[in-house]
């Protein structure tokens, strides 16, 4: 009965997207104002209506009702709640239901916080995101149906692949997709705004919180993914251009460069027509992702169970919503007038740079993650575009980027004084060159590229404290006055400050792990022992140990330092029966220094694995945890941000206030 | 002009769209990355054997001409899977008959000597690759990988890294007897 009251509403919330599709856009067209208001009542239906199919779903799985076969192909009844809870978006159809789920959350919120957005704008801003909706909710209806019997129904479930039974990986999804997801609203105001003919600071402001929400949660999405993947499948890595890692860091990327033209267009009226392709594009690379992940166009670790009539579903519904858009943007962006001129050293012109180089490093990943498909489909010759190219390409892209990062938010609008800024800069410069040759005296070793990217990463650290210094004049007023300013400063200048230094801390993480790690691949029996990176490590032995719905054989490895006891790990090899399956259990002894990392792989055969011998993975990532600290300082950044004082309130056109400290950095 | 960079972004986009609906192809199997060794005649090569182990070297000529297929290793005494792999080709030597051929890669005649005394030699002839010549056109990417090939001299089957775990000894196991089978059968 309760799937069926899913389905049931599931179909309700599609009819009345379909009524928010074309009625609040006539009410546009010809000012009726009660017709462009109903976009907000059925906005909230839609909410409505898509929570009640996601509870019914959720209760399905968390009540084991295997009469559902979504439920029988991704549960088990011996698995823990928390597992099956989240088994509800495990699946395909369940993750579509969550991404339409959060879909019609964005649209409701713009129903709801919008209030001061102009009913034309907001009632074809809705519309167009009930387009969207109308897409999705008929491509779950029509090919993926995520409440669909089964009959008999069978005693018990096929488990959940082991490897996404995380709790790491039961939040990576949802936040991925409210990232994901986020910025269709940024597409719908794009689109509304072309139907509309009009962009405008006001237009900008209202863009900027959606915007920074989406980019937020992507960014904890992708950085919590690429935290289970280092931990969970025992390679040791936290990154590997993976084609379903890039689609994820392609909107990210965009959304970056979305982020930042949107302040010129709202500071400057410039930038216009770029920054409404911008969030064209950021949302369709989001759709894209989304088609790659479904249809197994490419091949990948991540990808979902492949069905080509779903892949084909997908294509047209990009086909319409990516070609429709970029028609009417080849039609009706042109119009738009240009905004303010500035000089080639200027607040724009840094923007403009951030802009053109992120764009760039887009178009390099999505180039390279589709290569293989375009080289295929011309010549029929099969190949694979790895991490060395993508290495190649993006770092040289980015070190650019970070040295003018931390100069950026220095400079002034429309004309800027470069000498005095980089006056202003010779000590953070000078201390970023005795860092570099600091860690080279203590490490030794290691690529010329690493310590140049420990000098970058250093300079945007110490730049970006320094312009927040700057901006409270700390040392040059009384320590109260600066406090006072501090206070004062709009909380998105704050938060400015706490994303620049959230990447430089990343950046740390990223060359510390790649340009320092090391590792050794041993065979194992009790009682070996290994040396790596100053640790003396002791094989002690593997034995068994069952779990709930697994069972593992858990090594015990005693590690030294000098002779001291530092800690045990115990890293684990387990075997899911129902889903027959082996993941690989990591233990890892964490400290800020560094990660030292173990995992076990299958014995050599069953001979070896009578004599206890094993293959023993063990690694030392240096700095590995300051990926994780700076992508957090970076979400914390955003947050701040958000909470400003413009956002709150929201009024496009209000006066500065009395004691207003110099235009805000963002 | 202006109006074509506006549409510039359409333009790229259909493009990229028709090379999707061509991707969706039913047929088309992404994961499968053929070997450009396999179905091929083996590569010609002529090696010299070990100092200090006491089976022959081996040359193009004694890999066709065989009553059943040969299995091929490519090994070395520093490769870590190898020590592990070791115990499994042995036990196809002993228990299934196999005949192993090994090409000992980029290793010290003496390190190899001291290895296959502590682990005993499954191998029937070893040839010395020293400088790594050979290994390349086999299309080596990396130690240890091993090779069925018939008895015509053609590679038949090609594992990558050692043949350790349940599936990969099925794989190989499996590919030995389809290539036994059509020895048999022709």
């Amino acid at each position: 009965m309760i799937p069926e009251i899913g389905q049931f509403a599931l179909t309700l919330a599609l009819g009345f997207a379909v009524v928010q599709g074309f009625l609040p856009l006539w009410g546009a067209a010809r000012g009726n104002v009660v017709w462009m208001r109903s976009a907000t009542a059925t906005s909230l239906a839609q909410l409505a209506f898509t929570f009640v199919a996601f509870a019914a779903l959720m209760r399905s799985f968390v009540v084991s009702d295997f009469t559902v076969r979504n439920v029988v192909e991704n549960s088990h009844s011996l698995k823990p709640l928390l597992f099956r809870i989240a088994g509800t978006w495990g699946s395909h159809e369940g993750s579509l239901l969550l991404w339409v789920l959060i879909l019609t959350l964005f649209g409701a919120g713009v129903a709801l916080f919008g209030r001061n957005i102009s009913d034309t704008l907001r009632a074809r801003t809705l519309a167009v995101q009930a387009w969207i909706s109308v897409g999705f909710f008929s491509f779950m209806l029509f090919t993926s149906n995520p409440f669909e019997r089964v009959f008999p129904p069978p005693p018990d479930g096929q488990d959940l692949n082991p490897l996404l039974q995380d709790v790491g990986l039961a939040m990576h999804p949802p936040l991925l997709y409210i990232g994901y997801v986020g910025f269709s609203i940024v597409f719908s105001f794009a689109v509304a705004a072309l139907l509309e003919g009009r962009v405008d600071a006001a237009w900008a402001r209202w863009v900027r919180p959606w915007t920074l929400a989406a980019w937020m949660s992507l960014t904890a999405g992708i950085a919590l993914g690429s935290w289970w993947a280092y931990y969970e499948l025992g390679w040791g890595g936290w990154w590997f251009w993976d084609p379903v890692e890039n689609v994820s860091f392609m909107p990210w990327l965009l959304g970056t460069a979305l982020l930042h033209s949107a302040i010129v267009t709202e500071k400057r009226d410039a930038f216009k027509s770029w920054t409404i392709l911008l969030a064209i594009l950021t949302f369709s690379l989001s759709l894209l992702g989304t088609f790659i992940v479904r249809s197994g166009l490419l091949t990948s670790v991540h990808a979902f169970a492949v069905d080509p009539e779903r892949g084909l579903y997908i294509l047209w519904l990009l086909g319409i919503s990516i070609g429709g858009s970029l028609v009417l943007y080849a039609w009706r962006a042109p119009a738009l007038e240009p905004g303010g001129l500035f000089r080639p050293i200027s607040r724009e012109a840094g923007l403009l740079l951030n802009n053109v180089l992120l764009a760039t490093a887009t178009g390099t990943i999505l180039f390279g993650t589709l290569y293989p498909l375009f080289v295929e489909a011309i010549s029929g010759e099969r190949l694979s575009v790895g991490p060395p190219f993508f290495n190649a390409a993006f770092i040289p892209l980015m070190l650019p980027l970070v040295v003018a990062m931390a100069v950026g938010p220095f400079l002034s609008w429309k004309r800027a004084d470069l000498a005095g800024i980089l006056q202003r800069l010779r000590f953070v410069a000078v201390i970023s060159g005795l860092v570099a040759l600091g860690v080279w005296y203590f490490a030794f070793g290691g690529p010329v590229l690493a310590y140049l990217s420990i000098a970058i990463a250093v300079w945007l650290l110490l730049g970006t404290l320094r312009e927040w210094a700057w901006r409270i004049r700390l040392g040059d007023v009384p320590f109260a006055e600066s406090l006072r300013r501090a206070r004062n400063l709009p909380r998105s200048s704050h938060g400015m400050t706490l994303a620049h230094a959230g990447l430089a801390v990343a950046m740390l993480g990223f060359i510390g792990s790649s340009a320092w790690k090391s590792e050794e691949i041993v065979f194992v029996t009790p009682g070996t022992e290994i040396q790596i990176a100053g640790f003396d490590v002791r094989f002690e032995g593997a034995e068994g140990v069952a779990g709930p719905n697994y069972v593992a054989n858990r090594g015990t490895l005693t590690v030294l330092r000098d002779g001291e006891y530092v800690t045990t790990l115990y890293p684990e090899r387990r075997n899911y029966p129902v889903a027959q399956y082996n993941t690989t259990e990591s233990s890892i002894r964490s400290t800020l220094a560094g990660d030292l990392y173990a995992s076990l792989a299958e014995p050599a055969d069953a001979q070896a694995e009578a004599q206890g011998a094993w293959t023993l993975r063990i690694l030392y990532e240096p700095l590995v945890n300051f990926i994780w600290l700076g992508s957090a300082l970076m979400v914390l950044g955003g947050l701040v941000s958000l909470s400003d004082r413009r956002f709150r309130i929201g009024a496009p056109h209000r006066a500065a206030r009395p004691n207003a400290v110099a235009t805000p950095a963002e | 002009m202006q109006r074509f960079l506006f549409a510039l972004p359409l333009l790229v986009a259909l493009v990229f769209g028709g090379f999707f609906l061509w991707g969706l192809n039913p047929e088309r199997d992404p994961n499968a990355i053929p070997s450009v060794l396999i179905s091929r005649p083996a590569p010609d090569f002529e090696l010299p054997p070990v100092d200090g182990v006491d089976v022959p070297g081996f040359s193009r000529a004694d890999l066709s001409g065989n009553d059943g297929p040969v299995v091929v290793n490519i090994f070395a005494s520093w490769c870590v899977p190898c020590r592990a792999e070791h115990s499994v080709l042995t036990r196809f030597v002993e228990e299934d008959g196999v005949r192993l051929f090994g090409i000992n890669y980029q290793d010290q005649p003496e390190d190899a000597a001291r290895w296959l005394d502590e682990l005993g030699n499954p191998y029937e002839r070893i040839g010395s690759d020293i400088d790594g010549r050979v290994a390349i056109d086999w299309g080596l990417t990396g130690v240890p990988e091993t090779f069925i090939v018939g008895p015509d001299g053609t590679i038949l089957f090609k594992q990558i890294g050692p043949i350790l775990g349940d599936d990969a000894i099925r794989a190989f196991t499996t590919a030995l007897e389809q290539a036994q089978a059509s020895v048999a059968g022709s």
